[in-house]
């Protein structure tokens, strides 16, 4: 019996789609959908999701398979604002409804094995998927036993939000919400290379927009691991300096780097660093952090000492393992981990791969670009924007000259364009219909 | 069972101008999707950002070429349009206008 994927969408339903997914996948001979490669993709976030659309549009017949958990997508993107109390949980939730109708099959399911061998990949439901190609965009993995004392009942209290979701991103703002007045908000930056390079320094600024407002005696101590901001330095702190009395007596915001957390106690509700114990009424440590753990799955965590996935940059391909292509935060590039990113190397790994099903050479020299913006919270955001081109001496992708920089000043207008930027990236990414309501604010 | 052309309809209806512009460059065609996570999807944007969907390419063209002379000032533009070549910015801009 074959299924199509006409068919498959009107059981999708409920349970009944648990049902239908079972039947597809527990049995490799069956054929879903279009004709073509088999190409299964874990991880419907930015980079898999922008992939899994882009290939369907330049090469129809790609038999494409998604295979993602979460029932909705949380944008960590714009989860900041959450803290600062200008938008809520469900402003950042957009639906998975389109994209999973675009694609030939949606498995809603967690992969816990790939035989890069055998090219097939399987899930917790037990079902096992064959592949022509393996698409892995499977985000970070934190990794908590690198700070003693966050464990699993550490974990219920202090949270790291660098995942955003309702019990993180949602608990952190709550946990705001109740902190005293003239209490102490400890947070932490980890070492680079890490998610999203401004969001520490982001997330600063926009729980001191909520404390200014709200709780004005409080402070803001941020541990960074880093020996400096690492991203938009001098707009940050001109941003600090304008809205928070960064460099005053009166500063909000505390700012210490080389502080890398060490340690996390829950009950004494304080963080260890090489030099202190500091103490927080509330507390907020992002651990150290690698390539996705399905990526380890796979066996392609090979760069950076076995933390991130090598790729070649004309197909992203894994240096490591053949057919298996590693898109968004989990790959070692010389680009930002960005939504932005995931979002045009998925692009670039659909186009390498609809030439190469065509029976063409990928193209030669490709393009991306990224571009992250920051908000205040005080109406104001700005950007750092680059392009990156194949270089044939370094092999790389690399920015040409002048084809990378940082906005001259925060501004009102730059707040629009954010907005606008988020608005498109998710349209783009989930395949929201143009007429789709959108909620959140900058 | 097996796939319909009703499938393939509604798929291509869904990607929009993606889909059909198949006889178009395909490189071109990758270059303008890099712009669309901030001028939208196929450019039609969902916000403050201009939609680049239709226009004229000689317009497209001049205002690229502004933005890398610094003669429109710009926020972002100016770093994006010195990372392309002119014949790129006439095949986006051949792209763009393609889409209605
Ligand atoms: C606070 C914060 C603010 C940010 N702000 C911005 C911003 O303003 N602009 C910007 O460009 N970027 C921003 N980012 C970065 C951006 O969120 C990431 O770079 C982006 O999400 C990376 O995309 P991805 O596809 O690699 O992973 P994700 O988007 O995280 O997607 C990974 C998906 O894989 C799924 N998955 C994982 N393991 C499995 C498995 N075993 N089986 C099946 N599915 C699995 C997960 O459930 C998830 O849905 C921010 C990040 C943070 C934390
Ligand atoms: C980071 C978001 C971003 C990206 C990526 C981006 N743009 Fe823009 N674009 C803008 C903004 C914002 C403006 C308004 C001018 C400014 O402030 O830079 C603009 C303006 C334009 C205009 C002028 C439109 C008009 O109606 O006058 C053109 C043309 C344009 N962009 C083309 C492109 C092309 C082509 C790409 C991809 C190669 C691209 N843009 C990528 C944000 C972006």
């Amino acid at each position: 019996m074959t299924i199509n994927r006409r068919d498959f969408l009107k059981v999708s339903a409920g349970a009944a789609s648990l049902a239908a997914v079972g039947t597809l996948g527990g049995c490799a001979s069956v054929q879903t959908g279009s004709a073509g490669p088999k190409v299964v993709v874990v991880g419907a976030g930015f980079g898999g999701c922008t992939f899994a659309k882009y290939l369907k549009a330049w090469y129809p017949a790609a038999n494409v398979t998604l295979i993602e958990p979460n029932d909705h997508f949380t944008s960590c993107p714009f989860s900041n604002t959450v803290l600062a109390g200008i938008n809520k949980m469900e402003d950042i939730e957009l639906p998975y409804t389109y994209i999973s109708k675009l694609v030939d099959t949606w498995v809603p399911d967690t992969v816990v094995a790939i035989d890069t061998a055998k090219q097939t990949v399987t899930t917790a439901g037990g079902k096992t998927f064959p592949y022509d190609r393996l698409v892995l965009s499977g985000g970070i993995e934190l990794l908590f036993d690198r700070v003693q004392g966050y464990d699993a009942e550490t974990q219920k209290t202090i949270k790291h939000a660098w995942k955003a979701s309702r019990d993180q991103t949602g608990v952190l703002r709550q946990q705001l919400e109740a902190m005293p007045d003239g209490g102490t908000f400890v947070m932490s930056v980890p070492m680079s290379p890490y998610r999203c390079p401004p969001g520490p320094y982001e997330r600063a600024c926009m729980v001191a927009t909520y404390f200014k407002e709200a709780k004005p005696k409080s402070k803001i101590i941020i541990l960074d691991g880093n020996p400096d901001i690492a991203s938009k330095k001098p707009l940050f702190l001109a941003a600090w300096k304008k809205h928070f009395g960064y460099g005053t007596d009166n500063s909000m915001i505390d700012y210490r780097p080389n502080n890398m957390p060490r340690s996390v106690d829950a009950k004494k509700m304080m963080v260890g660093t090489e030099f202190d114990d500091v103490k927080g009424d509330v507390i907020n440590v992002v651990p150290p952090m690698r390539a996705a753990a399905v990526t380890g799955l796979a066996g392609v965590r090979d760069g950076n000492n076995g933390n991130w996935c090598t790729i070649d940059y004309l197909t992203f391909e894994s240096k490591v393992a053949k057919n298996v292509h590693i898109l968004g935060d989990s790959a070692l590039t010389n680009f930002p981990k960005s939504g932005s990113v995931a979002n045009n190397t998925g692009k670039m790994c659909a186009y390498a791969l609809s030439e190469i099903f065509a029976g063409h050479q990928p193209d030669p020299a490709p393009v991306v670009t990224n571009t992250c913006y920051s908000g205040t919270g005080q109406g104001t955001a700005f950007h750092v924007a680059t392009v990156f081109r194949w270089n044939e001496e370094k092999k790389s992708l690399v920015p040409p000259k002048d084809a990378n920089g940082i906005s001259a000043e925060e501004s009102e207008l730059e707040m629009a364009y954010m907005e606008a930027w988020a608005m498109n990236v998710w349209s783009d990414t989930l395949d929201l219909p143009a007429d789709y309501k959108f909620t959140a604010k900058g | 069972m097996k796939k319909t052309l009703a499938v393939t309809l509604v798929l291509a209806g869904t990607l929009g101008a993606v889909a059909t512009a198949q006889a178009v460059d395909v490189r071109a065609r990758f270059i303008a999707a890099n712009c669309s996570y901030c001028h939208g999807p196929d450019g039609k944007s969902r916000g403050a950002i201009p939609s680049l969907a239709g226009l004229e390419p000689g317009y497209f063209v001049a205002q690229m070429k502004a933005f890398k002379d610094g003669s429109r000032p710009a926020t972002v533009m100016k770093k994006h349009a010195n990372g392309y070549s002119e014949a790129e910015y006439e095949a986006m801009a051949n792209y763009f206008a393609s889409i209605k």
